[in-house]
């Protein structure tokens, strides 16, 4: 099993999701995040003071896959989040150790 | 015959019976008035001047805003019963009143100043009492002990705006000496202006002004604040005429173009400097022409009101740069490049504009003795002078004091990291 970690923009979360779905899957953990890699920030200014905003907004979604769905839920989302411009995001496979459903006590694949 | 005499001597004695004592009355429409401008006032702090405040503190410091502005106008209001009445309006001295008025002693449901109840005189400059020292706390905002807030309220107001009330309002040598000021320029808002400064510059700049990011927490809080100040300042220019006629209308009138002018011209300032127009700037800029055209709002014309406001809108925004970038000081909430050169500016300008010799841009005419512009100009330069340098040193000795009596006005570093909210009053503003 592993868990797909997507930092993406935030416009683009209706997207990705629509995205999975296609593909049969269903689970999502979505989180409100901010951060930066190459994308620089923006200056605002209150009273004459200038702020530079380095960390910018972005979305982290956490989807847990079988092995072999794996490809193609990188490739779904990929193909949704990306505008061809810096900031886009990054995408983090983990191996997971285990996986348990809470109301049935499930593990394994069955779980996910 | 006899009937036409008898009737005649019967309905002169009317005027006799009617005024059996000869007592002095009351005005109703113009106690209407006032009693209307003393809520406006008071709304002005509660919540006007909280929420325009505290939306620009940082979101663990909001409620230390809201706070201070609740309990000074609990401490001030108590302060002015108790004393600070009598110390303003009381007596014949040049300086400051007597202890004739304290609490209110002969103030009475009958008692009379000029054609309105007496205790509603005192009422209204009891709002503008509470006011004044609510304005001083955006220059130490958050990184203030709560205490000393409290206690410098109560001294500040013993011995910088009572005394200085007296000098323009209550019969003292400034308004002796002819000094035009209709609503506070000089006893608001250069006194609260310098205060701020003096003691922004003593307690020293807060850790996020050295490091860059003071950016307001709930810019939408002080917009609606904002909004408030605009309304409830009809009532403390508007009601400074005392009366509900030609001069209080007016008075509403120039302080409603001044603001709106204010706020256009930090606005179009602005956007040709840095690019956007700002929510933050039109409204700093509406509280500078609202500041500035105080003292003159009685004395001025709607045109003049537009040149006040413009040059209000111009001069604060430099003000604050000079302040914030030149000099860096961190007066947290810009309460001297607004109020204080703003109140500064309109009480010079109020000596221009009250000109009837202006054409379009006159004004209502000096001072009483006064004949000339530049005799008028010349005394508004003592009242601008006196109170500034008074207040500066007055404020200085008081901040000193309180600090040795609350063992320091700051918090410590970690405290000021938490946020006052939690430090201070072990509240949060928000439970997110």
């Amino acid at each position: 099993m592993k868990l797909i970690t997507a930092i993406i923009k935030p416009f683009k979360l209706d997207d990705v999701r629509e995205s999975l779905s296609e593909i049969g899957i269903y689970g999502l953990t979505v989180t409100e995040v901010k951060g930066f890699g190459r994308q620089k920030g923006h200056t605002e200014l209150y009273r004459g003071a200038e702020y530079v905003v380095d960390f910018l907004p972005k979305v982290k979604i956490e989807t847990a896959v079988d092995d072999e769905r794996l490809d193609d839920a990188v490739e779904a989302i990929i193909k949704a989040a990306n505008t061809d411009k810096i900031g886009d995001g990054k995408i983090f496979v983990t191996n997971i150790e285990q996986t348990i459903r809470i109301r049935t006590g499930e593990t394994g694949p069955d779980a996910l | 015959m006899l009937k036409t005499f008898l009737s005649i001597f019967f309905l002169s004695l009317f005027p006799l019976i009617s005024f059996a004592a000869d007592e002095p009355s009351i005005n109703g429409a113009n106690t209407a008035w006032i009693l209307t401008s003393t809520a406006l006032v008071l709304f002005m702090t509660l919540p006007g001047l909280a929420l325009f405040y505290g939306g620009l503190v940082k979101s663990r410091n909001v409620l230390s805003i809201l706070m201070q502005c609740f309990a000074i106008a609990g401490i001030a209001s108590i302060f002015w019963l108790v004393v600070g009445y009598s110390l303003a309006f009381s007596g014949d001295g040049a300086f400051v009143g007597n202890f004739s008025k304290m609490m209110f002693n002969g103030v009475t449901e009958g008692s009379v100043s000029g054609d309105i109840p007496e205790s509603l005189f005192a009422l209204f400059q009891m709002t503008f009492a509470v006011i004044t020292p609510a304005l001083i706390i955006g220059g130490f905002a958050e990184r203030i002990k709560f205490s000393s807030v409290l206690l410098f309220t109560i001294l500040w107001l013993a011995f910088v705006y009572a005394p200085i009330t007296h000098w323009v309002w209550g019969g003292g040598w400034l308004q002796e000496m002819g000094l035009l000021d209709f609503a506070g320029g000089t006893v608001v808002h250069i006194t609260a202006g310098v205060a701020a400064l003096v003691t922004a510059i003593m307690i020293g700049p807060r850790k996020s002004f050295v490091r860059g990011n003071t950016a307001p927490h709930n810019m939408t809080m002080t917009i609606t604040g904002a909004g408030m100040l605009w309304v409830g300042w009809f009532g403390f220019n508007g009601g400074s005429a005392l009366a509900a006629n030609g001069d209080a209308a007016m008075a509403m009138l120039v302080t409603h173009i001044s603001a709106a002018t204010g706020a256009i011209t930090w606005m179009c300032y602005e956007w040709k400097k840095y690019g956007k127009p700002t929510a933050l700037g039109s409204v700093t800029g509406m509280v500078a022409g609202l500041g500035t055209i105080t003292p003159a709002s009685g004395f001025v014309g709607p045109a003049g009101a537009l040149v006040i406001g413009f040059l209000a809108g111009v001069v604060c925004f430099n003000a604050t740069l000079l302040i914030k970038q030149k000099f860096k000081i961190d007066d947290s909430l810009d309460v001297f490049p607004v109020h204080g050169v703003g109140g500064m500016l309109g009480t010079f300008l109020a000596g221009i504009f009250a000109s009837t010799q202006l054409g379009l841009f006159s004004g209502q005419g000096f001072a009483d003795g006064i004949e000339s512009m530049g005799a008028q100009i010349g005394v508004q330069l003592v009242g601008i002078i006196s109170t500034f340098i008074y207040t500066a040193i007055a404020t200085y000795l008081i901040f000193k004091v309180v600090g040795m009596i609350t063992n320091g006005v700051r918090v410590s570093d970690d405290e000021e990291s938490q946020g006052l909210d939690l430090v201070d009053h072990n509240e949060r503003g928000y439970e997110i």
